[in-house]
């Protein structure tokens, strides 16, 4: 299903990726009607519980709904068994993705920590399949730096390591895709909760620009 | 309301002046007059074991059976009316695989407990249902280790480390007692569930039985089986052995 006339795109670029102590998880800021921008200042890093989240990519009307169908569920889910984990969120992700396919305009990254598997990373694109990789990116932008994220990534990341590559990655995603700017905003996710990381406009890493 | 009786019993959605739903009382004594099944838990798993007492000869051996499987890694056993027994274990199946479906993971214990016990719960509740004539041992076996529970007709549920339901329990409960279950094996268990189950048989009441047998636990790698045939036929000869020396002591 393609955008109806006058719809909120997240044109984004946003990634997940797996370090030592957890994820990391990271999103431009740009939010767009046309060639409008509706708003420049987006979070689409979105809490699902206390430490999994969501990012999102498509109709942000659709994201937001899953995802805040996801949150009820969860939560349900905490009262009675406790924490759920990961791949449990992202089950129910998909289960709504895959279901509703026809319908929606959703492409999402779930990413977190649980006791069971430490920090791990699940990517659901347009049909609603289920993948978990070590790194996962997303949105208009991610197409402009898949050779530079295979390039670069490596396993056990230090977190001021794995920082900088999901940094450098989005700044190049922003600075070649239309759809993708603003700011970056990153969320390290671990056994000890979830720190927010932002980094403003006019301090962006500066790649080659001509 | 002409004939006999105080007519507090013949609805679960009347309550008697004590505070008694009778309907459910009634659906209690269904499963008392039923053949034995016990429950262990044990530290490596769970052990099924049931007295399917045999209602003709015309029967094939094998037939009706009350240990069921819900899952790979879950099983029932039931005493009560038989074919209640089979409608609970259906709706039990169907939980399951619902919960796999949503959560792409299988059901753990309590949880498939609360879903079976909450169906049953919900046949106390209405004038046009009548309670189910079953109490169901649950065992499985979970990421943190093995679960039993027994759920009564009434929906109420706890877990145990063993129980016993149908004729026999009282005498197969204290037997149940005298074990130390937290220290024992599965293979163990076995033996002890088919005496316990042998030495309840009353067969100056009820001539035939079949002992049905299942476990899930590591050695069946979590799957809920029904126990091999040469620990059962072990496990028999045993059970016959020691409860032939108990008719030597009367």
């Amino acid at each position: 299903m393609s955008l109806k006339p006058g719809e909120v795109n997240l044109g984004t670029s946003i990634m997940a990726v797996e370090f030592k102590g957890g994820v990391i998880i990271g999103a431009d800021s740009r939010t767009t009607t046309g060639s409008y921008i509706a708003n420049r200042v987006t979070d689409k890093l979105t809490e699902v519980h206390d430490t999994i989240y969501c990012c999102r990519s498509g109709s942000a009307a659709d994201t937001q709904a899953v995802a805040d169908i996801v949150h009820y569920y969860l939560q349900m889910y905490a009262v009675q068994n406790g924490a759920p984990t990961v791949p449990l969120a992202a089950s129910l992700f998909q289960e709504l993705c895959y279901q509703n396919k026809d319908n929606l305009m959703a492409g999402i990254i779930v990413a977190g920590w649980d006791k069971e598997l430490g920090g791990s990373v699940w990517n659901i694109p347009l049909g609603g399949s289920l993948h978990r990789q070590p790194f996962a990116i997303g949105g208009s932008g991610s197409t402009y730096i898949y050779g530079y994220c295979d390039a670069q990534f490596k396993d056990d990341m230090s977190r001021e390591e794995c920082i900088d590559f999901v940094k450098n990655s989005l700044a190049l995603a922003m600075a070649r895709d239309g759809s993708s700017g603003g700011v970056i905003r990153m969320a390290v996710i671990t056994e000890k909760g979830v720190e927010r990381i932002f980094i403003p406009g006019n301090e962006l890493p500066v790649h080659w620009e001509g | 309301m002409s004939s006999i009786g105080t007519g507090y019993d013949v609805s679960v959605s009347t309550y008697s002046p004590d505070g008694r739903v009778f309907q459910v009382e009634y659906a209690g004594k269904a499963v008392e007059n039923s053949g034995t099944a016990i429950g262990l838990r044990v530290k490596d798993g769970v052990v099924l074991a049931v007295e399917k007492l045999i209602q003709s000869k015309l029967l094939v051996p094998g037939s009706n059976r009350r240990i069921q499987s819900v899952d790979r890694h879950i099983g029932i056993a039931t005493a009560g009316l038989l074919a209640d027994g089979r409608h609970i274990v259906k709706r039990a199946r169907e939980e399951s695989q619902g919960w796999r479906d949503i959560y792409k993971q299988p059901i753990d214990g309590p949880n498939i407990a609360s879903r079976v016990g909450d169906y049953i719960a919900a046949y106390t509740l209405y004038s046009s249902v009548r309670p189910f004539g079953v109490s169901t041992i649950i065992g499985a076996m979970d990421k943190t280790g093995p679960k039993l529970y027994m759920i009564e007709p009434s929906g109420l549920y706890w877990g145990y480390h063993g129980i016993a339901i149908g004729k026999g329990r009282q005498v197969a409960k204290t037997e149940i007692e005298k074990l130390n279950l937290a220290e024992m094996t599965c293979r163990e268990a076995v033996k002890h569930a088919a005496r316990i189950i042998y030495e309840v048989h009353d067969d100056a009441k009820d001539k035939e039985f079949e002992l049905e047998l299942s476990w899930v636990c590591e050695e069946s790698g979590g799957f809920h089986q029904m126990v091999p045939k040469d620990l059962v036929e072990e496990a028999e000869q045993l059970a016959k052995a020691v409860d032939d020396d108990d008719m030597d002591d009367d």
